[in-house]
Order: structure tokens, then sequence, then C-alpha cells
């Protein structure tokens, strides 16, 4: 291992890491928005909104991010639409990730039962107040945990950024081995970061999930 | 918005198709070499012995936590350091996928075994079944009716991480495709609007209808 | 009690329809409850008693005819349902207590929600109401810690605890285990002594004798026969509620 090599690259690294979160947060808190969005619209069966949303979802589970993004990227500026990569990044991730979200809401909605909305509303209580007191809160037990393990899901996906000549991880890592065969080191660190970077996350998920756990018992 | 014509012109479909067989054998590969190794990972996952246990858990956790391209970039890059053989990027992709697909294959064969209730053993046993009865009447078709539908289902995740063999130089689709949008680029400069779209689209063909299988199947286990 | 001109109405369904597609389940249905009144619906299953209560809460839209309390419309999905839901309490078959919250929340969602009543009055009464089912000791309790026939106890005080106009009980002993029927029964024995105006449908005979004003026999979605408990169960009129009630004796 070549420790100077090392030392030497870090901050490219850093540099890198920091766009790869910064791009993977902002995707996902849009892929989140967008996946309560299509979760709501399935839920109260919203006319038209719905079909549109089911379209969408199939679209979006069925392709391959890369895929979704070379067409952002290279196809739409042809129909007169430029996007940087950044912003091909964000509206990717959203886009893909929107559909996996949508369904972990929407699992955690159905799993409250007819019987607890029909009590619910036989109190007085009105739609949002059923949605705020009853359906929400037993939803989360459902939800967050898929949402969270759509979140790690997501992240990971961000390493086909470099495919639009975002300057991530990736991206560096491909650069240094071109340039110095210093392949060894180059990995060790993408691994390295990547590592920093989903561990912590995947371990306070894990932790929630299991306090979840139990306080739903 | 004209340029479509791009995807009909000489053999330029063919081409496309041609690359999308290539990913399709890459991922069909996978998927059968995952599903044998797979089956054996489940298996020692079964097993009581827990040093065993924990290493598969293990695999499994560490496959899991990297990103698929960055697994993809080791064995590519790192085994031709390392060894000095030079992998050609097919191979390179098979193993990665390989790899990752055991890994989950092996997990949801443990899951599809764990969840069938004990009582069905019990009163398999107590009809007077033997253990080998037991596992071919009441068990393996019971497990199999759980697995097939998540196999179905890890099965165009897998076709969807193949395109990122691209990334590492296998001409596969996008890059047949890429090829096609540099060679029309002064006649036709909008091609990459419609390449891309096309093979959006393949893609979709291909892993909708394996969707909506594995949801129907999914639908009639839950009965 | 005698049904005279006088007497006021909390209910009157006239002429209900409720099909489900081409099936009827209901079919020209009228009926009155009187203030203080306690009626029992009988009849097999299927024969549309649950989803006549369900009508009563506007929990299903209805094809014809009307349903009023004290005069207005009970109308499925209308905004003033909610005004109208507040006066009627209803308890379902299943456990149906919010899980998520304490046996002191769920009692006080509703008056402190919907009434906006004051926190100190709701917690009050609710634990006055526990009382009275035996239950103050497990205000702080979450709903899977009680047994099935505790939690239609609490339910049933979540109910009450809105001061309805009328009581709806759907077969709420229909999922205890039989020792735990006598519990809940006893609640609603005292709540008929008290004056409470109740519709219930139960598959309880002994239960539906002692605590009836009125039996409503129902089958195939209309009123084979009404009348008074000794008399129904003991000279019923028709045919079919004779066969019916044969279902319950045994021998060999």
């Amino acid at each position: 291992m070549d420790w100077s090599f090392i030392q030497k690259f870090t901050p490219m690294y850093v540099e890198a890491a920091v766009l790869t979160v910064t791009i993977g947060v902002i995707g996902i808190l849009l892929a989140i928005a967008l996946g309560l969005l299509c979760a709501l619209v399935k839920y109260y069966k919203i006319p038209v909104a719905r079909q549109i949303v089911a379209v969408y979802i199939e679209l979006s589970r069925n392709t391959p991010l890369i895929v979704q993004l070379f067409f952002l990227y290279f196809g739409l500026p042809k129909a007169g639409i430029l996007l940087s990569s950044e912003a091909c990044g964000v509206i990717g991730l959203a886009f893909l990730g929107g559909s996996y979200m949508a369904e972990s809401f929407l699992s955690g909605l159905k799993s409250v039962g007819k019987i607890q909305l029909e009590s619910a509303e036989s109190l007085g209580l009105r739609r949002g107040q059923v949605m705020r007191y009853i359906v929400i809160p037993q939803a989360a037990s459902v939800s967050v945990p898929a949402l969270a393990a759509n979140v790690i899901f997501l992240l990971k996906e961000t390493s086909v950024f470099s495919a639009v000549s975002l300057a991530d991880l990736m991206y560096v890592a491909k650069d240094l081995i071109g340039m110095y065969y210093n392949t060894g080191e180059a990995l060790t660190m993408l691994v390295a970061a990547y590592l920093v970077i989903i561990l912590p996350i995947s371990i306070v998920f894990s932790l929630l999930e299991r306090r979840m756990r139990r306080a739903g018992n | 918005m004209q340029g479509i014509e791009v995807l009909f012109m000489g053999n330029n479909m063919l081409r496309l198709l041609d690359g999308l067989w290539v990913t399709l054998r890459l991922s069909l590969i996978s998927i059968g070499l995952s599903l044998v190794i797979g089956i054996f990972v489940g298996a020692f996952m079964l097993v009581k012995n827990p040093v065993v246990k924990a290493i598969c858990r293990v695999y499994i956790e560490i496959v899991r936590i990297m990103p698929q391209l960055v697994w993809l970039f080791i064995i590519f890059f790192g085994i031709t350091k390392l060894t000095g053989i030079n992998l050609n990027g097919e191979t390179a992709a098979v193993i990665m996928l390989t790899i990752w697909g055991a890994s989950e294959v092996g997990d949801l064969v443990r899951a599809a075994f764990s969840a069938i209730p004990k009582h069905q053993f019990e009163s398999g046993l107590s009809l007077g079944l033997k253990k080998v009865q037991l596992y071919a009447y009441i068990i393996f078709p019971q497990a199999i009716r759980g697995l097939v539908p998540d196999i179905i289902n890890l099965s165009t995740r897998m076709i969807k991480t193949t395109a990122l063999v691209s990334l590492i130089g296998v001409t596969e689709v996008l890059k047949v495709g890429k090829q096609i949008i540099d060679a029309n680029r002064f006649e036709y400069p909008n091609a990459a609007l419609w390449v891309y779209a096309a093979i959006f689209m393949m893609y979709f063909l291909i892993c909708f209808p394996l969707s909506l299988l594995s949801r129907k199947l999914t639908k009639k286990r839950g009965e | 009690m005698t049904m005279t001109e006088q007497t006021e109405h909390i209910i009157e369904i006239n002429h209900l329809v409720k099909r489900f597609g081409d099936n009827v389940i209901l079919n020209d249905l009228t009926l009155n409850v009187s203030k203080g009144e306690v009626v029992v619906l009988i009849g097999p299953s299927g024969c549309g008693k649950s989803t006549l209560l369900r009508c009563l809460n506007g929990l299903e839209p209805i094809q014809g005819g009307s349903v009023t309390l004290h005069g207005e419309p009970v109308e499925h999905g209308k905004p003033s349902l909610y005004n109208v839901r507040q006066k009627i309490g209803m308890v379902f078959q299943s456990y149906d207590l919010f899980p998520h919250m304490t046996v002191l929340k769920n009692i006080t969602l509703s008056p402190l929600k919907v009434q906006n009543r004051s926190k100190e009055e709701v917690t009050e009464k609710a634990m006055e109401l526990l009382k009275r089912v035996g239950l103050e000791d497990k205000a702080n309790s979450y709903p899977s810690e009680l047994s099935g026939g505790q939690k239609q106890r609490v339910a049933i005080v979540r109910s009450l605890i809105m001061n309805p106009d009328i009581m709806l009980l759907d077969e709420i002993t229909a999922a205890l285990d039989p020792e735990m029927v006598h519990e809940v029964l006893n609640v609603v024995l005292g709540l008929a002594d008290s004056g409470t105006t109740m519709m219930i449908v139960t598959h309880e005979m002994a239960f539906a004798e002692a605590v009836a004003d009125r039996i409503i026999f129902l089958d195939g979605g209309v009123i084979v026969e009404e009348g008074a408990p000794a008399e129904f169960f003991h000279h019923p009129k028709t045919e079919r509620a004779q066969r019916f009630l044969k279902t319950f004796t045994y021998s060999r």
C-alpha cells in the first residue's frame, strides 16, 4: 500500500464523497416527497392522477437508473432540455426512488385495517384527524423500516452518477486507476469512502428498526 | 421532432437488439449460477451450526453494504492487479452478479424455509410421513411456492444491474447505442434522444412482464 | 315500552334499501327507535342486521329510503355526517381499539379532538366510566395488554364518553372467549338499566331476551317478526322465526 499516494489523494475523495452525499440527500428527499404524494394519490384513489402514478411507478421500477440517467443527460438536450450532471443526478434519483418510497408509504397506510378507520369515523373524527391520530402513527411502524431500507438502496445507487460525468467517488477512483495504475490504493479508498457513508446510516437504521419493533409490541 | 428514423436505418435496430442480447445473456448466466450457489448458501444458513450461519450472514452483509458498481470495479480492476490475470469485462460482470445474486438467493431460501410454520412439520410427521416424504410432499412444495415470485423479482433486479457493465467497457446495449449515436451524429443530431428512449423501453418491456408475473404469483401465494 | 305517537323517536328508518351490486341486503325496511328503548336485532347470518347498523352510522351508502337521527339525515359521505356521528356510539365485533394509544388516550381522543372538551373534564369522566366497567386500573395500559373482554369494555366506554343519543352494538361478543362474554354483556345490561338507548345485534339469545325491550327478527332483508322478547322467544308467530330459534337447541 502506497501511503503517500493515499495521503495525497484523500482530499479528492473527501470532495467527491461530499458531492455524492449532497446529490444523494437532495435526491432522496425529493424521492420521499414524490413517494408520499404518489402513495396518497393511490390511497385515496384519486381518479386520473392514480393512473398516471401507476404508469410512473412501473416505468421507474422496471428500468435501470443508469438508463434513466443516460436519457436525461444525453437524450433530453436533443429535445431542447439541457440539464447539468448534478441536476440529472438529483432528478434521476428522485425518479427512481419515488416509486420505491411510494410503495413503502402505501404498504404502511394499507396496514391500518378498515375496522380502525371505521371506528375512528364512528367516533366523529374527521378525515384529516383520522389520518393524523390513527393512520399515520400506526402506518409509521410499517413504513419507516422500509423507507430506511430505500434510503440505503438509493445511496448505493448514487454510485452510477459517474456515468453522467458527475465527479463522484466512482469517477475519482476510475480516474486514479487510469492515470496512475495505483489500483489497490484507489479501490481501498473507494471502499473506505462508501463504508464511511453507508455503514453509520445502516447501523442507525437497524437500531431504530429494532426500537420501533419493540414499541409496536 | 424528427430523428426517430435513426432507429430503423440500416441494421441499427438489429445492432441494438444484439447489444440487448449481450446484456440478457450475462444476466441469465448470472441468475443461473446464483440459483445454484444461492441454494447452498441458504441451506448453510438453515444449519444449526452457529459458525456456518455466521459466515453466511457476514458474506451476505458484506456484499450488501457496497454498491454493486463498487464490487464490479473491485473485481474488474482489483483482480487483474492482484493476480495479473486479465479478466475481460464480461467475466468480471458474471462474477460480480453471481457473488451478489447468490447472497440474495441464499437469504431468500433461508426466509422461505423459515416462513413455513412449525405445525406443518408436526402435522406432516403425525400423519406418519417419513422425513424424506415430509420434505418432498409438504415442505419443498410450500417453500418453492414462496420462493418463485421472489426469485423472479430478484431476476429483474439483476437484469437492471447488468446495465452497469457498460461502465467497464462491455459492448452491450448502452455501448451499442452510443456507437449508433456517434456514427449518425451529423445526419441525425437528435439520435441520442431516440436511442436512449428505445433502450429505456427495451428494459421496461423485459422487466415489466416479469414484475407482473412476480406480483401475480405473490398474490396467489397469499390466498 | 309501547309505541305511541307521542314517544320521541331517536332514529327513524324509512323504506331503507341497501344493495351490494345486484344483491339486495335490506329491502324497503322501516323501523323507529324511541328514547330509552333497547332494540335487539336477531336473524340468521347474512340477513342484513350488521349492514343495518352500519347504515345507521353512515358507514355504507344506501340506495333508497332514509335514515334520520332526531330528524337530521344520516348520509354516507356528506359533511353533515361528522356532526351526526358524534351522537351515535358504535362498537364493533373485532377489538377495534387503537393499538398505539393507551386505554385512556383511546377514550379521550375524540371528546378532546372532536368535541373540544377540556382535558380535565374528559379525563375525570373517562376514569369514572372506566370505574363503572371495572377497569380503572387499566387506564395507562395498552390494548395489547388487555384481554378481549376488557378491550370490548373499553370500546364501550370510548363510545359512551361522547354522550351519544344511541349506542349501536354490532356482535360485540362474537369474537370473545365464552368466559369473557358475561363480563361484557353485564356492562350492556347496566347501560340498559340506566336508560341508554341502544340497538344491538347479537347471537346470544339469553342475553337478547334479558336486555331487549323489543326484538326485531330480520331475514332476507325484511323484518319478518317483531315483538316483546318473552313473546318472541316463547311464542314466535312466524314459521321462519320458529325455525331460526330451533337452531339454538339441541337434542338427540
